[in-house]
C-alpha cells in the first residue's frame, strides 16, 4: 500500500479538524467549570437522580475504550494478522477513549479539584476505588503495548504485553460493571449478569467505533478497506451486537422471573415515558436490528456505506441503552417499603423525571472531543495505518467466499 | 431527668452487684458522654427507635429541629435538589389500608453500603456505629448515594452560607443525618428525639442491655427497614 505524502490541502484539513476537535474540548472544559463554580444545580441532575448525562458519556467512552482494545487482542493474544496489522490503531483508541471518559467523570465530581485526594486516599472495598487501580494501569499497560508495537527491538513483547492488556481490559470493564453491580438496594442493578453484559457491550461498542475510525482514516488517505477486512470484521461486529441482545434479554427476563421486578420491568419496557421509546426504539430497533440487516442482509450489505452506518447505529443503539440503564434504573423509585405505598417530600414511592441542563450535555461532549482530538493527532503524527499484505488478503476473500 | 442521666440512673441501679466488682469508673464510662479528645469507643453503639404508633401524620416537628440544628437553612429552586436529613414519609398498605408515619433518616448501619463502596473512605462508620461523611475527603462522586438503600444522603448542589459552625457542610460534598454526633459527644441526645412532641423517637446505646433502648428492643417487637439487606440498622421502627 503507498501512502501519497500529504498535500497542502490535506495540512489544512487536518488543522481544521485538529481545530474542531480542540474547541469541543475547550467547551467541554468551559462547561465543567460553569458547574464547579455554580455547582450542581445548574445540572439536571438532582438528589433523586444522582448520576445523569455525565456518567452516560464516561461509561460509554470507557466501556467502548476496553472493548476497541479488542482487534488488538485478536491479534496479538490469538495471532490473527488481519488484526495484528490494526493493533496500534486499536490501542490509541483505548487510550483516547479512556482518557475522555476518565476526564469526564473526574470532571464531574462535586469537588473536582480533590483529585488527589481521589488518588491518594483508597478504600479497598470499593470497585469505585479499584478502579482508582485499574484505569491509569490500563493507560500505562496500553502505552507499554503501543511501544511493543511500534518500535521494532521491542516486537519480541508484544505477546505478552498483548496479553497483559488483554487481561486487564477484562478486569476494567468487569469492574466498570461491578460498580453498578453492588448497588443492592437497586433494582435495576443488582445482577450477576451485569459484569459478563458490560464485558459484551464493549466488545460490540468498541469495534463499532473501531470501523468508522478506520474508515475514515482510509477515505482521507483515498483508500478503501479491503473487501476481506470489511467482511472479516463486519460479521464479528454482527456477532457481538447478537451476543449484547442476548445477554439484554438475559437480564430482563431475569429480573421478570427471578427477582420478581415486574414493577420495574413494567416501567422500563412499557409505561415508563421515555425509557420504553429508548429501549425499544433506540436500543432494539436503530441499535440492534438495523445494524443487524446492515450487516447480513445480501442485498444491504453490499451497499457502499453500510458497514459504517451499521457501526453509527449501534454506538446510538449504545447510547439508548446506557441512558435507561443508568437514568432509568435512578427513575424508578426505591422499593425502601416493598409492597407499600410511600409518600414523602423526598420524592418517596414516586417516579422521577430528569431533564439533563446544556452543561452536563457539554462536558460530556467534551469528552468525546478529547477522545477524537487524541486520535486524529496520534494518527496523524504516528504511523497507524494498518498495512495489509494485499496478496494474502485476496486469498482470504477466496477462501471466505 | 435526660436520657443520658437516666440511663445512668438504671444501669446503677440495676447494676447495684456489679458496682461490688467492677470500678464504679467504668459505669460512669458507659453512662456518660466520652470525655473531649477521647476517641469514641466500640462499647458503645448509638441507635434510635422509633414508635410509629406515636408519631402524627403532618408533624415535622423532628424535621425542623435537624434543619435548625444542622444550619440547613439554603434556599434551593427545584426541590429536587435540596438536602434533605431527616423526612417524614407517609406509609401505606394497600391490602389493608393500614397507614403509618415515620421519620426516615440515616439508619445507621452497621454493615453500611455506603462505607463500602465510597472510593476514599470519606464515607466511614465511628467505632460507636455513628456513619459520617468526612467532608474534607468527600469528592462528591455520588457513589454513596447510587449505594444507600433509604435514599439518606444528599448532595449539596449550591454554594451555603450561614453555616452551624459544629455543622461543616459545603458545595459538592455528600452529607447525611449524623445523630447529631456533636450533640452526642458533649452527652446531649440528637435535636430531633428532643423536639418530637409525642416522644416517639428513643436514643441510645444499643450495646448497653440495661439502657431504655436496649429494653424496649428486648420487650418490644421491632423492625429494621428492609431487614432483608441484613445492614444490621442502627436506628429500629416499631408499630410497623
Ligand atoms: S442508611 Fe444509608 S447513609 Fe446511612 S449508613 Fe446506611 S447506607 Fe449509609
Ligand atoms: S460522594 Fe463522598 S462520601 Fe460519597 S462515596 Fe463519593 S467520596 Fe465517598
Amino acid at each position: 500500500m503507498n501512502l501519497v505524502p500529504f498535500s497542502r490541502r490535506e495540512e489544512h484539513l487536518f488543522y481544521l479538524v485538529a481545530g474542531f476537535g480542540a474547541a469541543i474540548v475547550a467547551i467541554g472544559l468551559a462547561a465543567a467549570l460553569y458547574m464547579e463554580h455554580s455547582g450542581h444545580v445548574v445540572t439536571g441532575m438532582n438528589n433523586q437522580i444522582v448520576w445523569g448525562m455525565p456518567h452516560v458519556f464516561a461509561i460509554f467512552l470507557i466501556v467502548a475504550a476496553s472493548g476497541v482494545l479488542n482487534v488488538a487482542s485478536i491479534g496479538s493474544v490469538f495471532g490473527k494478522v488481519l488484526y495484528k496489522k490494526r493493533a496500534p490503531l486499536s490501542g490509541l483508541l483505548c487510550i483516547a477513549m479512556l482518557a475522555g471518559g476518565l476526564a469526564v467523570i473526574m470532571l464531574d465530581l462535586g469537588r473536582a479539584d480533590r483529585l488527589i485526594i481521589a488518588m491518594t486516599h483508597f478504600n479497598p472495598t470499593s470497585v469505585f476505588g479499584w478502579n482508582v487501580i485499574l484505569y491509569p494501569g490500563m493507560f500505562g499497560i496500553v502505552a507499554v503495548y503501543l511501544w511493543t508495537l511500534m518500535e521494532r527491538r521491542m516486537n519480541p513483547w508484544t505477546k505478552p504485553a498483548g496479553f497483559a492488556a488483554f487481561i486487564w481490559r477484562l478486569l476494567l470493564t468487569t469492574g466498570t460493571g461491578s460498580i453498578f453491580g453492588f448497588l443492592v438496594a437497586r433494582q435495576a442493578y443488582h445482577a450477576a449478569v451485569l459484569a459478563p453484559m458490560f464485558i459484551i457491550m464493549s466488545f460490540a461498542w468498541g469495534l463499532a467505533v473501531f470501523m468508522i475510525v478506520q474508515r475514515v482514516m482510509y477515505a482521507w488517505n483515498g483508500l478503501t478497506v479491503h473487501q476481506a477486512v470489511r467482511n472479516r470484521m463486519k460479521n464479528l461486529l454482527g456477532v457481538f451486537v447478537a451476543a449484547v441482545f442476548y445477554f439484554v434479554a438475559v437480564y430482563h427476563l431475569t429480573n421478570l422471573y427471578f427477582a420478581k421486578e415486574v414493577a420495574f420491568e413494567r416501567f422500563i419496557l412499557i409505561d415508563g415515558g421515555i425509557f420504553p421509546v429508548l429501549f425499544w426504539g433506540g436500543w432494539l430497533f436503530l441499535g440492534t436490528i438495523l445494524p443487524l440487516l446492515l450487516l447480513y442482509l445480501p442485498g444491504l450489505s453490499s451497499l457502499c456505506g453500510s458497514v459504517a452506518t451499521a457501526s453509527g447505529l449501534v454506538i446510538l443503539g449504545a447510547f439508548c441503552q446506557l441512558y435507561v440503564f443508568i437514568i432509568g434504573g435512578q427513575a424508578f423509585p426505591l422499593g425502601i417499603f416493598p409492597g407499600m405505598e410511600t409518600a414523602s417530600s423526598f420524592f418517596d414511592g414516586r417516579i422521577d423525571t430528569y431533564s439533563p441542563s446544556w452543561p452536563e450535555f457539554l462536558l460530556g461532549l467534551g469528552g468525546i472531543g478529547i477522545a477524537f482530538t487524541m486520535t486524529a493527532v496520534g494518527v496523524r503524527v504516528l504511523s497507524f495505518m494498518p498495512e495489509d499484505d494485499i496478496a494474502h488478503l485476496e486469498a482470504m476473500l477466496n477462501i471466505t467466499d | 431527668m435526660s436520657n443520658n442521666d437516666r440511663r445512668g440512673f438504671l444501669a446503677a441501679s440495676a447494676g447495684l452487684g456489679l458496682v461490688a466488682i467492677a470500678p464504679g469508673v467504668h459505669l460512669m464510662q458507659v453512662a456518660q458522654a466520652r470525655p473531649a479528645g477521647e476517641p469514641a469507643s466500640k462499647l458503645q453503639r448509638w441507635g434510635m427507635l422509633v414508635d410509629t404508633t406515636k408519631c402524627a401524620s403532618g408533624c415535622t416537628a423532628c424535621v425542623s429541629a435537624c434543619a435548625t440544628e444542622n444550619g440547613i437553612n439554603e434556599q434551593v429552586a427545584d426541590p429536587r435538589q435540596a438536602a434533605q436529613w431527616i423526612r417524614k414519609i407517609d406509609i401505606k398498605d394497600p391490602k389493608n389500608g393500614r397507614q403509618h408515619s415515620l421519620p426516615m433518616m440515616c439508619q445507621h448501619c452497621a454493615e453500611p453500603p455506603c462505607v463500602d463502596v465510597c472510593p476514599t473512605g470519606a464515607s466511614m462508620k465511628r467505632a460507636d456505629g455513628i456513619v459520617l461523611v468526612d467532608r474534607h475527603i468527600c469528592i462528591g462522586c455520588r457513589y454513596c448515594m447510587m449505594a444507600c438503600p433509604y435514599k439518606a444522603r444528599s448532595f449539596v448542589h449550591q454554594p451555603l452560607t450561614q453555616q452551624n459552625p459544629e455543622v461543616p457542610r459545603g458545595l459538592g460534598c455528600v452529607e447525611s443525618c449524623t445523630l447529631c454526633v456533636h450533640r452526642v459527644d458533649k452527652g446531649q441526645k440528637p435535636a430531633c428525639v428532643e423536639a418530637c412532641p409525642e416522644g416517639a423517637m428513643l436514643f441510645g446505646d444499643l450495646e448497653d442491655p440495661n439502657s431504655d433502648i436496649a429494653r424496649r428492643i428486648a420487650q418490644t417487637a421491632t423492625t429494621q427497614v428492609r431487614a432483608d439487606l441484613k445492614l444490621n440498622t442502627g436506628v429500629r421502627y416499631q408499630g410497623i
